[in-house]
């Protein structure tokens, strides 16, 4: 599952445990590398060890087992202050009682840089972030999105190699979350630092990363591009938690290649592609996205196996209509469409049959 | 549905929409409410309601703390220039001293004299005279002893020309027959003038409220024939019927009325009076020359000879204001003198080095209870909460020992056989015969005042602490800062309101302690407190222990103010 490519790697965990109370891991075997200007997510819900490991990463929590490199030097006995990693806090952490430009000069004076390349810096991370005239300001006068900035601006003041986030939006609105999300990713890679970057927003992961790797129960359950990460989910929890699913419990009928039979619990049978079943007879969890859900049949293969299915609740949504039906029994079936000239909306209580091309409903775990 | 809608539209009663649609056409003027009444004015009343209820839910707390807090402590406060019991004791001989130019004469005037016997005479009747000499004893040594006597002796004056009286007729002794004459019988004119003069006197005199009544004012006729006799019989006569509760008709006049008359008679002419005892007094004023007028001064003279002396009387005038400045000038080591303020003796100045002490152990306890209470309270504020409770409670425990106990605990700790002596000659830290002197000194009170105030340091840092997100730490060492510099740099400078907060509050607790110092402070530990309580229950100079209270407030109130001109009294918080 995870990557072990190690020779391009920037940032390494191998073999990496963490029990805080020496009974149970919140980390479990974490292997992950990185190269170098990589903007790599760590998405999971709370508790699923993905904040344990950005701590382990910046030093504030040591870890009881494995070794963390960064640029191939084992970083566990190095103090998080000689790691040189910027990080940016979920509440920001600006000092409070020094003014922006204040709160930027501290890194470069306790590395004693000189007054004038400190003032020349600090210029430049201000203006990198739009906030040059904000430098006389105290934090407390400044806007959760500007104070975002600036802690944004004094954790790459110093030209770190390696930037760490831990769910640094998480105080702002829908607009200016989105309108962050693209700078901050525009600037990782514009500065080609290599980012670390917290978050449980799976909207968040999915548009900002190179490659995200989705955290439970302290593994990483699948680590990939997100294309990759919503297409092909490598099992149910990743189906789950990455964008809207429909699921469906049945047992495999056959297995021919890239598509196997799936009977569903009601007896009617369905196509799917099989990616962690492996005979016939296992329990699975089709996965399919609202999306990928076919109700006209001339779009579908002729010999598609089809689901009857009755409209429970139609929802116009603007750019998308979302439809409520009720298919094999149960009454959560969520599908997509988008809003055509020629689309068809359906109506509450019309009988309907759905189908899709096997490889986009995935046969996983049960 | 829309019959309804129109029926509204079609009324046009006043609404709160009306309201805003008049005040939004009329732009100049006041903005009206809905009913055409200023908009601010109803705002007005419609928040006084409010008012008043919260009034009302404060109310009795604040009727209790102005009852038993403010008025008490603003009522002692104004001791401190409340003067009036040199004038309410001797009221004539204080304005009679007005006319007194003491660079001109050596001695008051012969007036003075003899409004101060008729005074002190009432005033020793009344018993109030050795009150006077202990007021004026605090300025002048041997005041009280010469109030005491002078007040036994003052009836000898009296008794002398009493004798001579009876001679002439033995009348003169009959208390009836002096009733009789001074009331003028019935039906008389009587002088209320001078009678509510006498009540007002005499209640100034006793402290209380005595009623204007008409217990007794002599006629008219008499008053203006023997104004000395008739104010003097009036004093007398009010006070035993008032104060005492006597019937006075039959009752022998005090003393002091024998010289009055003799003094009255000398110039009086009595052939055109024809009250009650006409006969008696003219055959008094046949008789006068035999009497010598009295000589107060002399007699002063004889009672003691600190009378007849220029100081003596220097002193009573310079006190005799209503409100003084002499218990501030007492208080810093001065004092007021007939000739303006001057420093106390070098041996009486001790009050001004007391305030100096009290502000510079203080400063050193805060100082103290700062570095002890600083570390206690990080760990508290960082450790995990069931363990922070734990040891909030330890910090807590003094809280619910009783203070006389823990400061009695300390001194069996520092007293040269107790525990800490012990411990260290056993360790032979220190030898048998060098023991340690912790206590009845300033190092006593430094240390027990330090242990007894450092909760008060602690909680406020701590509550301080408690707000201080653990993400500055980090973010400052993510920053590159050393552990040193992180919390020098970005963890001290936000827990300094906690140490303000602390600061001010352990300042002015010690500065005003009493206890403490009392029980281990010894001579050179003991704070302005102790003198206060001294002159509030051992000397009873109430005045000056006001005095040296309301600098005591006003240094507080001083160094409140600084601190919130320099630091912010923002910056404080408690929690």
């Amino acid at each position: 599952m995870a990557d072990t490519d190690n020779s391009d790697a920037f940032v390494a965990f191998e073999r990496v445990q963490k029990s805080y109370d020496g009974e149970s891991l919140v980390v479990k075997d974490l292997n992950l590398t990185m190269p170098k200007g990589e903007f790599l997510t760590m998405l999971g819900p709370s508790g699923s060890g993905k904040t344990t490991c950005l701590m382990m990463l910046a030093g504030f929590e040591s870890a009881t087992h494995g070794e963390i490199k960064i640029d191939g030097v084992s970083i566990n006995n190095i103090p998080p202050h000689k790691r040189g990693i910027g990080m940016v806090f979920q509440n920001y952490a600006l000092f409070p009682h020094m003014t922006i430009a204040e709160n930027l000069s501290f890194p470069l004076e306790v590395r004693k840089i000189g007054k004038s390349d400190r003032e020349k810096k600090i210029k430049r991370a201000l203006d990198m972030v739009e906030m040059g005239d904000f430098g006389g300001r105290r934090p407390a006068q400044l806007s959760g999105g500007q104070q975002q900035r600036v802690a944004l601006a004094r954790a790459l003041v110093f030209e770190p190699e390696l930037v760490l986030m831990d769910e640094p939006l998480g105080a702002l609105d829908k607009q200016l979350r989105e309108k962050m999300q693209f700078e901050i990713t525009d600037l990782a890679h514009n500065l080609g630092i290599t980012t670390v970057y917290v978050t449980h927003d799976q909207t968040e992961a999915l548009t900002m990363s190179d490659r995200v790797a989705v955290f439970d129960d302290g593994r990483i359950q699948q680590i990939d591009p997100p294309d990759v990460l919503y297409e092909s989910p490598q099992n149910s929890f990743v189906a789950q938690f990455i964008g809207e699913n429909n699921t469906m419990q049945g047992t495999v009928k056959q297995i021919q290649g890239k598509q196997c039979l799936v009977e569903l619990d009601n007896g009617e049978e369905i196509d799917a592609a099989p990616v962690n079943v492996n005979k016939v007879g296992e329990r699975t969890t089709i996965s399919i996205r609202p999306e990928r859900v076919e109700f006209n049949k001339e779009r579908l293969h002729a010999d598609a196996h089809t689901l009857k299915a009755e409209v429970l609740e139609f929802i116009y949504m603007g750019d998308i209509f979302r439809t409520r039906l009720r298919v094999a029994g149960k009454e959560d079936f969520i599908i997509k469409t988008r809003n055509a000239p020629d689309q068809r909306r359906l109506k509450p209580g019309e009988q309907i049959e759905i189908g899709w091309m096997p490889e986009d409903a995935r046969a996983l775990d049960a | 549905m829309s019959d309804v809608t129109d029926a509204t539209t079609a009324k046009r009663g006043p609404t709160p929409d009306d309201g805003l649609r008049i005040a939004d056409s009329k732009d100049s003027g006041p903005v009206l409410s809905a009913d055409g009444t200023p908009l601010k004015k109803s705002l007005r009343r419609a928040l006084r309601m409010e008012k008043l209820r919260a009034l009302a839910l404060i109310a009795p707390l604040l009727i209790f703390v102005m009852i038993s807090f403010i008025i008490p402590i603003g009522e002692m406060l104004f001791r401190s220039v409340e003067n009036q019991i040199v004038e309410d004791t001797i009221p004539d001989a204080v304005r009679e001293l007005r006319q007194w130019d003491r660079d001109e004469d050596e001695l008051p005037p012969e007036a003075v004299f003899e409004a101060m016997y008729h005074d002190l005479f009432t005033a020793s009747e009344a018993k109030k005279h050795t009150r006077l000499g202990s007021r004026l004893n605090y300025e002048e040594s041997g005041m009280s002893s010469l109030f005491r006597q002078s007040g036994r002796a003052l009836d000898d004056l009296g008794d002398d020309y009493l004798d001579a009286l009876e001679e002439i007729d033995p009348d003169w002794e009959e208390g009836t027959v002096w009733y009789e004459m001074m009331s003028g019988g019935e039906g008389a004119e009587r002088d209320t003038e001078l009678s509510s003069r006498v009540v007002g006197q005499i209640s100034n005199l006793e402290e209380t409220f005595l009623p204007d009544t008409d217990a007794f004012a002599p006629s008219q006729a008499i008053s203006e024939l023997l104004p000395r006799t008739a104010e003097a019989y009036t004093r007398f006569a009010v006070f035993e019927a008032l104060v005492d509760e006597r019937d006075i008709t039959d009752r022998d006049p005090w003393e002091n009325v024998y010289p009055a008359l003799i003094a009255d008679m000398k110039s009086a002419d009595v052939s055109g009076y024809d009250g009650p005892h006409a006969d008696m007094l003219r055959e008094l004023k046949s008789n006068i020359d035999d009497f010598e007028a009295p000589n107060y001064k002399a007699a002063f003279a004889a009672i003691d000879e600190d009378w007849a002396a220029h100081e003596t009387w220097a002193t009573i005038k310079a006190h005799s204001v209503r409100y003084t400045n002499g218990y501030f000038l007492n208080a810093i080591d001065m004092k007021r003198t007939p000739d303006g303020a001057v420093s106390q003796p070098e041996d009486r100045q001790i009050l001004v080095k007391l305030f100096q002490r009290t502000l510079k152990m203080s400063l050193i306890i805060t100082g103290s209870c700062i570095l002890l209470g600083y570390p206690v309270a990080w760990i508290l504020a960082n450790l995990p909460t069931g363990k922070a409770n734990l040891l909030m409670i330890l910090v807590l425990l003094p809280f619910w020992t009783s203070l006389l106990v823990r400061t009695s605990a300390w001194k069996v700790m520092l007293q040269q056989q107790g525990v800490i002596n012990d411990t260290l000659v056993w360790l032979g830290l220190v030898g048998d015969d060098s023991r340690l002197i912790m206590m009845n000194n300033a190092t006593g009170t430094i240390i027990a005042m330090t242990h007894i105030l450092l909760p008060f340091m602690i909680l406020p840092m701590y509550s301080v602490m408690q707000t201080i997100n653990p993400s500055y730490l980090r973010a400052a060492k993510s920053l590159g800062a050393t552990n040193w510099t992180a919390f020098w740099r970005v963890y001290f400078p936000q827990s300094i309101p906690g140490i303000g907060a602390g600061s001010i509050l352990v300042f002015i607790l010690a500065i005003g302690y009493y206890i403490t110092p009392e029980i281990v402070g010894g001579t050179d530990g003991v704070f302005i407190s102790n003198r206060i309580a001294y002159h509030i229950s051992s000397s009873l100079n109430w005045g000056l222990a006001a005095a040296l209270g309301s600098i005591l407030l006003a240094v507080v109130l001083i160094l409140y103010w600084a601190y919130d001109r320099i630091v912010g009294i923002d910056n404080v918080k408690l929690g």
